[in-house]
């Protein structure tokens, strides 16, 4: 891993939130703002009687997919989103990335308070234990941590949108399975404030890189994009492995493998980029897809003929001064 | 002719995946100051949505603007929406909030400047829908 002395801004302006050189930096804050949460604000109690009925082995799975998720928002919220600052083009992107830094540990301590009121004591060491000897939890974490330390901004902001976008789903597919099994179903609440902050955090990130690639040489935008690419499937490659050693004792691991590739292509478009793999290797689990968004099944493809769950919305009459949405 | 309509914020998602689908669009104007859009043809919506989360906000104020002229609103014929499941119930919801106020079919929702396949799925899609739905002039 490469060392590097600790970057930080040598010039500070007073930052002034009434003029606005990007206004998505005020729109993101103020979705940001407006998404806050804390983790006792949802009753994961509730879940005590649904864990008890989970078998050791889906016991010990999740558990340690607590641990790999608890791993990679340490990460993102004490050097990733961080490491962003130094680079960012306004002072109000700086107040973003400090925004997003917070929520990730936010997030972090999430984990810990699932494990409290779920897990007891030598589980929770025992989880931790697997997860700092497992070769491919870490070594997922060296790819990542290696970047963000490397001397070039852009392909920081890539490795972020890779960590925001792609690397927390081989985790984020378990309390989606238990949701969709009607399992912890509070555990899967909290998890899904995780995933929609993770959304707008990758969204921004990868946009902020399309802003900062826009004025370079087509030399520069293509070695960037390459190094994207490049960056995704080394990535990808050890993902496969360390969600088979999650997940393969519960027979899910080609599961979890469709889900990791839609996300991916998501992360390139994040990032303004094609969708890299098809839409055969992309397909989620129907019922995954649903724990995650109850809208987005096919039903609202009008156009491939299905046809019976197509309504035309019933007709509103409306004056032109009522379109409060 | 028969067209496009869109609305695209700065990160450009959803005019990306209106290029590819190298139809005729019109893009409605991103500040208050712009000139507002009139359109002339019959006209599908391709809309990102908004808020990202339960708060509201769902369509774009622009869209809104837009959908504000009584003309404009006239000439709309269907919506496709935008959006990203992450905000599960969220997920597309400018598409079906526009559908159910103008009474006209949500057609697709896609995410942030869709895949290959979306782009081919709603290229397709909309050919045959306005072979049905009435004759370009």
């Amino acid at each position: 891993m490469t060392t590097s002395t600790p970057k930080l801004i040598d010039r500070v302006t007073a930052i002034n939130w009434n003029r606005i050189e990007d206004e998505k930096d005020l729109e993101v804050w103020d979705r940001l703002v407006g998404n806050f949460w804390l983790p006792e604000k949802v009753p994961v109690s509730n879940d005590i009687s649904s864990w008890a009925s989970l078998s050791e082995a889906e016991k010990t799975m999740t558990t340690r997919v607590f641990t790999g998720l608890t791993l990679l928002d340490t990460i993102q919220g004490t050097v990733g989103a961080v490491s962003l600052i130094p680079d960012a083009l306004t002072p109000h992107e700086e107040a973003v990335y400090t925004n997003i830094a917070f929520m990730e540990s936010v997030h972090a301590k999430s984990y810990s308070s699932i494990f409290s009121t779920l897990v007891s004591t030598k589980e929770i060491d025992e989880a931790f234990r697997w997860s700092e000897e497992n070769p491919h939890l870490q070594r997922k974490a060296e790819i990542i941590l290696d970047r963000y330390h490397g001397e070039d901004p852009l392909k920081r902001k890539v490795a972020s949108v890779m960590l925001e976008s792609f690397l927390f789903y081989s985790g984020f597919y378990a309390p989606m399975h238990w949701s969709s099994r009607a399992k912890l179903t509070n555990t899967a609440d909290l998890i899904r404030l995780i995933i929609r902050d993770e959304a707008v955090h990758g969204y921004y990130i990868g946009y902020k890189a399309q802003r900062a690639l826009e004025s370079a040489d087509a030399q520069r935008q293509q070695e960037v994009k390459d190094y994207a690419y490049e960056l995704l499937l080394e990535l990808y490659d050890n993902e496969v492995h360390y969600t088979e050693d999650l997940y393969d004792e519960l027979g899910l691991t080609e599961d979890v493998k469709a889900f990791l590739r839609y996300n991916a292509n998501k992360a390139l478009m994040n990032l303004g980029y094609e969708a890299l793999f098809p839409k055969e290797e992309t397909a989620v689990n129907p019922a995954i897809l649903s724990a995650l968004s109850p809208n987005a099944d096919e039903n609202h493809d009008f156009f491939s003929g299905s046809g019976s769950s197509y309504v035309i919305g019933k007709a509103v009459e409306t004056q032109d001064d009522d379109w409060d949405f | 002719m028969s067209s496009l309509v869109y609305f695209s914020s700065v990160s450009n998602n959803t005019a990306r995946f209106v290029d590819k689908l190298s139809l005729p669009a019109h893009r409605i104007p991103l500040r208050a100051g712009d000139p507002a859009l009139h359109t002339q043809d019959p006209y599908v919506l391709v809309v990102p949505t908004y808020g990202g989360g339960n708060h509201g906000g769902a369509v774009p104020k622009q869209v809104i603007r837009f959908l504000n002229d009584p003309d404009n609103r006239a000439l709309l014929r269907a919506v496709i929406a935008a959006g990203n499941t992450n905000f599960g119930q969220a997920y597309c919801l400018a598409g079906p909030i526009i559908a159910a106020k103008c009474g006209v079919p949500y057609l697709y929702g896609f995410e942030l400047m869709g895949t290959p396949h979306d782009v081919e799925t709603v290229r397709t899609g909309l050919t045959t829908f306005w072979n049905h739905t009435e004759t370009p002039r």
